[in-house]
């Protein structure tokens, strides 16, 4: 058990840190309102953060992270850009590894708006890098973006890649939807009978023999999933070439220059990720304007798909490699989208990132 | 120190128990009176009957206080986290079957499989403004088997009884509950996903991989099992 006084002052060194580069200090109430969590991150959160409740409030949620807070303190606020970095304690149920510890400090720093996002990017993860610099951790990043914008340049319906794109941090049924959008999967034989018979009988038919209409989803819902099916069974499948395509940018997994020259070639064929390949070149040249070796930098295109589902951009983790069982010492990444959600029509850009004291302390106890 | 085994104390689990370990040549008797939870093991040395609530098996047995409990599988999976590592399922006994399993409404003829339930959720939440609800007192398994088949935009809500109710109350638009024949779900016009079932359950003899073992422990549980053709 390390001594929590040494990973109190631990975090203070790298709260400082971070308010040297500019950030303002913010904190926030440990109890958050369970609903806003519930709405982003769905039942997942629940296995994850403690609920307690009271008879005024409802659910409460004990903090799991700093972000959604701040970007709630944020979108009340005019300035832009806005540095802001935070130290405290976040608490994560455990439901299968007594090993991992229920609370945790993480400090924080979260930049929104400014001009450009490949130098806000590369401001972030330069700040972390440098922070983290003595104890030789091995940089992860990815870019979610660019599957989002791969997705967008596929050659079918808008329902299908909303399909998709719901799925993109879900990569096991993201996969799977993708094979039967491609063909390479049969339909199951239950949607093979539904679709005849509506084809014999009509929708009309089809509803009268499932009767009675019970429950909130109502008979219009139903009859306009079923008319969806029918669309959608006509529909062509995704070609060979573009899942393949696809597929190919999923699986990038190489230092930062051979990712972005790979990229470049898909790109001739699918054209819609050019601009986000072009932001990822602007992202690398501000990244080595930060002094960081992008020739070194690994890049895996996957990265951060695992992840809770806010990261819609470019996305990063610093690991202890001499440590593999270590969870990531930092980790952050671009989130646009959650502001927007959050914002409540209005949208900023937003990156940043959490560090762990406690895996800094260790780690650097370590090479002492 | 005795071993303590945990039996369910009332009701057919417990008449079956019982006759689960007669068939094996091992009596166990409720003792005292009708409404006396005590009992007795006879003809294995150093073993103690102690009779429960099924549903309160699963945490004695994880805390250690009892060695060896007969409950469902069900509520040993749901109830203890990381059950794998604080319980030994010795044996199934081939009684107390059922199901837990995903249902939805009969009318809902787009849907017969969890892919169906994800897109029909999807669909439903951008409709309605909530997430699709399911009505369970299962919560664990519900979610961990939900979040390996990577559904999204549903919500568990808790049902502790009449959980087939629910749709029909507008509590909830799909449930997951156990069912031995699948009458309930029929009358109450709800239909099971062709790839909705969650667990099988059975009732199971645990074995607690938390309880201490003294040397006598030991040796008188060797005995049972082997009594029981468990050994080996």
């Amino acid at each position: 058990m390390q001594d929590k006084g040494r990973i109190l002052a631990q975090a203070e060194r790298l709260h400082v840190f971070f308010r040297g580069a500019g950030a303002e200090p913010v904190q926030t109430a440990i109890l958050q309102p369970a609903e806003t969590l519930l709405d982003l991150y769905g039942e997942d959160i629940r296995a994850r953060a403690y609920v307690t409740s009271d008879a005024l409030r409802g659910e409460q949620m004990l903090r799991p992270d700093f972000t959604v807070p701040v970007v709630q303190m944020h979108m009340d606020s005019a300035a832009d850009p806005a540095r802001y970095t935070y130290c405290g304690e976040v608490f994560r149920r455990q439901e299968r590894d007594p090993s991992r510890p229920n609370e945790y400090i993480q400090v924080g720093y979260e930049l929104f708006g400014g001009d450009s996002p490949a130098e806000a990017d590369a401001e972030v993860f330069a700040l972390f890098s440098e922070a983290l610099s003595p104890l030789d951790l091995r940089a992860a990043t990815g870019d979610i973006g660019l599957i989002l914008a791969a997705v967008d340049g596929l050659s079918t319906t808008d329902k299908r890649k909303a399909a998709l794109r719901r799925h993109v941090w879900r990569p096991r049924r993201f996969r799977a939807l993708l094979e039967r959008f491609a063909g390479r999967i049969p339909l199951p034989e239950s949607r093979k009978r539904l679709l005849a018979e509506i084809e014999a009988h009509g929708v009309e038919a089809v509803l009268k023999a499932a009767a009675p209409e019970i429950g909130l989803r109502s008979r219009a819902d139903v009859a306009h999933r079923l008319h969806a099916l029918v669309q959608d069974a006509a529909e062509p499948p995704v070609s060979t070439g573009e899942t393949e395509l696809l597929e190919d940018l999923l699986s990038i997994r190489e230092t930062s220059v051979h990712a972005l020259a790979h990229l470049r070639d898909i790109a001739v064929d699918l054209k819609t990720i050019g601009p986000a390949v072009d932001r990822m070149q602007a992202r690398l040249d501000a990244l080595a304007g930060q002094g960081i070796d992008v020739d070194l930098l690994d890049f895996e295109a996957s990265y951060g798909r695992t992840t809770m589902e806010y990261y819609d951009g470019f996305v990063f983790g610093f690991y202890a490699e001499r440590k593999p069982g270590l969870p990531p010492v930092a980790t952050g990444g671009r989130y646009d989208a959650l502001t927007r959600i959050l914002g409540r029509g209005r949208e900023v850009p937003a990156v940043g990132g959490v560090v762990r004291p406690e895996l800094v302390l260790s780690l650097t106890e370590a090479l002492a | 120190m005795t071993l303590k085994l945990g039996v369910p104390s009332k009701g057919r689990l417990m008449e079956k128990t019982f006759d689960w370990f007669a068939e094996r040549g091992i009596a166990i008797a409720r003792t005292g009176s009708e409404r006396e939870y005590s009992g007795a093991v006879e003809g294995v040395d150093g073993i103690e009957l102690v009779l429960l609530s099924a549903g309160e098996i699963p945490r004695e047995l994880a805390s250690g206080r009892i060695h060896l409990g007969v409950t469902g599988s069900d509520l040993v999976q749901e109830r203890i986290a990381d059950w794998e590592h604080r319980v030994l399922a010795l044996e199934p006994m081939g009684f107390g079957f059922a199901d837990l399993i995903i249902a939805v409404p009969r009318c809902w003829a787009d849907v017969d499989t969890l892919d169906d339930l994800d897109a029909a959720a999807a669909a439903f939440r951008a409709a309605h403004g909530h997430r699709l609800r399911i009505a369970t007192k299962y919560h664990r398994l519900v979610r961990v088997f939900l979040r390996d088949a990577g559904v999204a935009d549903y919500q568990l809500v808790d049902s502790q009884g009449a959980t087939e109710g629910t749709v029909k109350n507008l509590t909830a638009e799909a449930i997951a509950d156990i069912t031995s024949t699948g009458e309930t779900l029929r009358a109450n016009h709800l239909k099971i996903l062709s790839d909705g079932l969650i667990h099988r359950s059975q009732a199971t003899l645990f074995k607690s991989r938390s309880a201490d073992y003294s040397d006598a422990d030991r040796v008188n549980l060797r005995d049972l099992l082997d009594r029981l053709g468990l050994g080996g």
